[in-house]
């Protein structure tokens, strides 16, 4: 279940080896997993792996790759960028020979857009950060400090911040203000279709198994 | 912006009615509560600071789940302790922002 896969540098030519979950089935449907980016990864990780184990049960295979400087990773996260990302995560497609995608919330932003399959619940990336910036004002209050998301932006792109625990460059920073979900071939599903309290916003990472199964099923009858 | 409702706008206890039902659902989705249990919040419920779980990136997560929901904008500079100590002055807030759209 668990392997390796070669993820591409920033140095063209160069690449590290990256963990990825794999629920594999020997069948030809095979769905790259892009995950949430930051918090909501961590929300929705139970969630993410579950949605991997009920498309196996429904015959398609599923693989979820570490992106540099996630996880397991040991690449440094604030050197990465968006589009380091979205070059990784169509090297994952390319590797793993995926024919369909599930993306969840942020990880719409790296679609590589040529395969069909999910995009879950997509959101911008001005309003991932725009969430990330906003715990960043409240803990800063938290300790006496006056801060504004502006202002803090500004900064984060000039010299990047640390946001909610994830030290991000300023490169990413600014990159992750101006990303959208770009065109794609997957079908955009609203978390209204899953059903249940959205996950991401749970103050403890939480798992509900029948968010999950319905996720896969929508997923499955995508593939079919 | 008016939603589009505003062509029939309701009554203004029926929104403070919704904005109270709305502030409740948001909480009962960012702690986990089935809706019963969130149901028997009063006025006097603490919240932040009170709730180990409810830490400053939940309490983001909450509000732009608010804004997003009763259709507000929350400035930095209206966060403080003091709205988000009760779901009383959070709901207080909240109303007062609604009214003012």
């Amino acid at each position: 279940m668990l392997g390796t896969w070669p993820c591409p540098e920033q140095i063209p030519g160069n690449s590290c080896d990256e963990l990825a979950i794999c629920c594999d089935t020997g069948g030809d449907r095979r769905v790259l997993v892009l995950p949430a980016l930051f918090e909501e990864a961590n929300k929705l990780r139970h969630f993410t792996v579950e949605v991997m184990r009920e498309l196996q049960q429904r015959g398609v295979t599923s693989v979820l790759p570490d992106l540099a400087g996630c996880n397991e990773s040991l690449q440094v996260l604030g050197e990465q960028t968006m589009a380091s990302w979205q070059d990784q995560a169509r090297a994952a497609a390319s590797h793993f020979n995926a024919t369909h995608i599930l993306t969840i919330r942020g990880g719409a932003l790296l679609d590589p857009g040529h395969l069909p399959g999910v995009r879950y619940a997509p959101i911008e990336g001005l309003n991932l950060l725009r969430g990330m910036l906003r715990t960043r004002v409240i803990s800063d209050k938290e300790a006496g400090m006056n801060s504004d998301r502006d202002t803090l932006l500004e900064q984060g792109k000039a010299h990047g911040l640390t946001l909610a625990g994830y030290r991000l460059g300023p490169a990413m920073i600014a990159q992750l203000a101006d990303a959208l979900p770009p065109h794609s071939m997957a079908t955009q599903i609203a978390h209204s279709a899953v059903g249940g309290g959205a996950l991401w916003l749970r103050a403890e990472p939480a798992h509900e198994p029948q968010q999950a199964a319905k996720l896969a099923t929508l997923v499955a009858d995508e593939t079919g | 912006m008016p939603r589009a409702m505003a062509t029939n706008l309701p009554a203004k206890t029926d929104k403070i009615e919704e904005t109270e039902l709305v502030l409740r659902q948001v909480l009962a989705d960012v702690l986990g509560l089935a809706p019963g249990q969130v149901a028997g919040f009063s006025a006097d419920s603490g919240l932040f600071g009170y709730l180990p779980e409810l830490d400053s990136m939940a309490v983001a997560g909450l509000l732009t789940e608010i804004e997003d929901r009763l259709d507000i904008l929350i400035e930095d500079d209206e966060i403080d302790g003091e709205m988000l100590e009760t779901f009383g002055a959070l709901l207080a807030f909240v109303t007062d922002k609604r009214q003012a759209v």
